[in-house]
């Protein structure tokens, strides 16, 4: 399983892999909203994590649907299903070097587009912290997707349209423990734990779904 | 007791029809068994059926004669599709380590080096290049290595020597001859023939039954 995650941590930053993609639109995503919104720099401040939250997680879904579709076809889904390990281990082994790869960089991305923003060093802290526990969860409901997908030809968009409601709750409690950071009165560890919580839940059951639509995607 | 691939009454669709149905037979260790049939006969579909990537609609398939527990009989199968599960990005010798680790041995056997499998299939010394930059007969020929870096007792061949040249015909024959001769099991769909000797089971097509010759 090593050898896996390895060779998909190889693929993905060698040529056509895309990892740098994800992180090259986050930038693209926030480094406009500056132009768009205008020079206030308190509303810019007050509105960073939420657009750091949503440049993020619309960067981590661009590359999910390549995730089992690049192993469809070349064959190599084919003897994945066929080993004696448990498809849910190996899915969930592909999750984590796909968020290694695409998730990383987003969160280690996010302090220097948190200073375009107008953030404070608490608010960028508080940001990062709470990519860093829930952005794992959005790999694991796309993988879902991406396995309903499998067999489609153009499956993308569909990829994005199946994962993004059951992303909300997500970027809800991502956003709001960022918040709680910097506004007194809300506390930040009761969305910051239902944030790991949800990332938790998702880690079994995105793997064990994705595990199961491969198997009957399989023709 | 030497494996035996047992398969009774087996059945498959394809969309609605049923493209085979109550396909028996017995493959004992050291026996290969050929597919023939024209194109649409079904071939494929019964090799995938086979590797238990494809439902049968009836029937089973099961080994018998193993002294251990397993869940399917495919984990002890190696699948060679029309697909090499190669990826063009990596070296060739990336691709094997990478299948050699993560397929692990089946218990009776264990698969040779990189270097070693490279040689058999008379391709030493490239395997530092990208898969992506061999010619289709090259690639081809890697994913053949496949079969040898990782012990299977059972090889399940969809066309094998489709883009091979004669020499590399003979060469396979030679590996397939060897693996037979270790008390393995071939089942190969192809047109040429195998150069090994083998039985045949002849396709007929949608809902016809596949004969044995």
């Amino acid at each position: 399983m090593t050898s896996l995650f390895l060779r998909d941590i190889k693929l993905s930053v060698r040529a056509g892999g895309g990892a740098l993609i994800g992180v090259l639109f986050f930038m693209t995503v926030v480094a406009v909203v500056p132009f768009a919104v205008g020079p206030d720099l308190n509303l810019l401040s007050r509105i960073g994590p939420a657009i750091l939250w949503i440049g993020a997680l619309l960067a981590s879904l661009l590359g999910l649907d390549r995730l089992f579709q690049a192993e469809r076809e070349d064959g190599s889904l084919d003897l994945m299903l066929m080993q004696e390990a448990p498809l849910v281990l190996t899915v969930l082994v592909k999750c984590l070097a796909h968020w290694t790869a695409s998730g990383l960089p987003l969160v280690i991305a996010a302090p220097l587009l948190g200073l375009f923003m107008n953030m404070s060093e608490v608010a960028i802290g508080a940001t990062m912290l709470t990519l860093l526990v829930g952005t794992p969860a959005i790999t694991f409901i796309g993988a879902v997707g991406a396995a309903v997908a499998v067999t489609l030809p153009r499956g993308g968009l569909l990829v994005s349209i199946l994962v993004l409601p059951l992303a909300i709750p997500v970027l809800i409690f991502g956003v709001s423990a960022a918040y709680a950071a910097v506004e007194d009165p809300a506390p930040f560890l009761p969305p910051l734990l239902i944030l790991i919580a949800i990332t938790l839940f998702f880690a079994v059951i995105g793997p064990l779904a994705a595990a199961l639509a491969l198997r009957s995607a399989s023709d | 007791m030497p494996i035996s691939l047992v398969v009774e009454d087996l059945s498959a669709k394809r969309g609605e029809d049923l493209i085979f149905h109550d396909i028996s037979f017995v493959v004992s260790a050291g026996e290969a068994l050929v597919v023939t049939g024209p194109n649409g006969s079904g071939k494929s579909t019964l090799l995938r059926v086979l590797a238990g990537l494809l439902a049968a609609e009836y029937g089973s398939v099961r080994l018998d004669g193993i002294s251990f527990e397993i869940g399917h009989p495919r984990e002890l199968c190696h699948y060679l599709g029309h697909r090499n599960a190669m990826k063009r990005e990596l070296t060739v010798a990336e691709n094997l380590s990478f299948w050699k680790s993560f397929m692990g041995d089946s218990d009776g056997g264990s698969g040779i080096g990189l270097e070693e499998a490279t040689e058999a299939l008379g391709l030493g010394g490239i395997s530092h290049l990208p898969f992506g930059y061999l010619s289709a007969g090259q690639q081809r020929r890697m994913a053949m290595a496949k079969l040898l870096v990782a012990y299977r007792p059972i090889w399940i061949l969809d066309e094998p020597t489709a883009a091979l040249d004669a020499s590399a015909d003979r060469l396979f024959a030679a590996l397939v001859s060897r693996h037979l001769g270790a008390g393995g099991i071939v089942v190969a769909a192809t047109h040429q023939p195998l150069g090994v000797e083998a039985r045949e089971l002849r396709m007929t097509g949608f809902a016809g039954v596949g004969e044995m010759v």
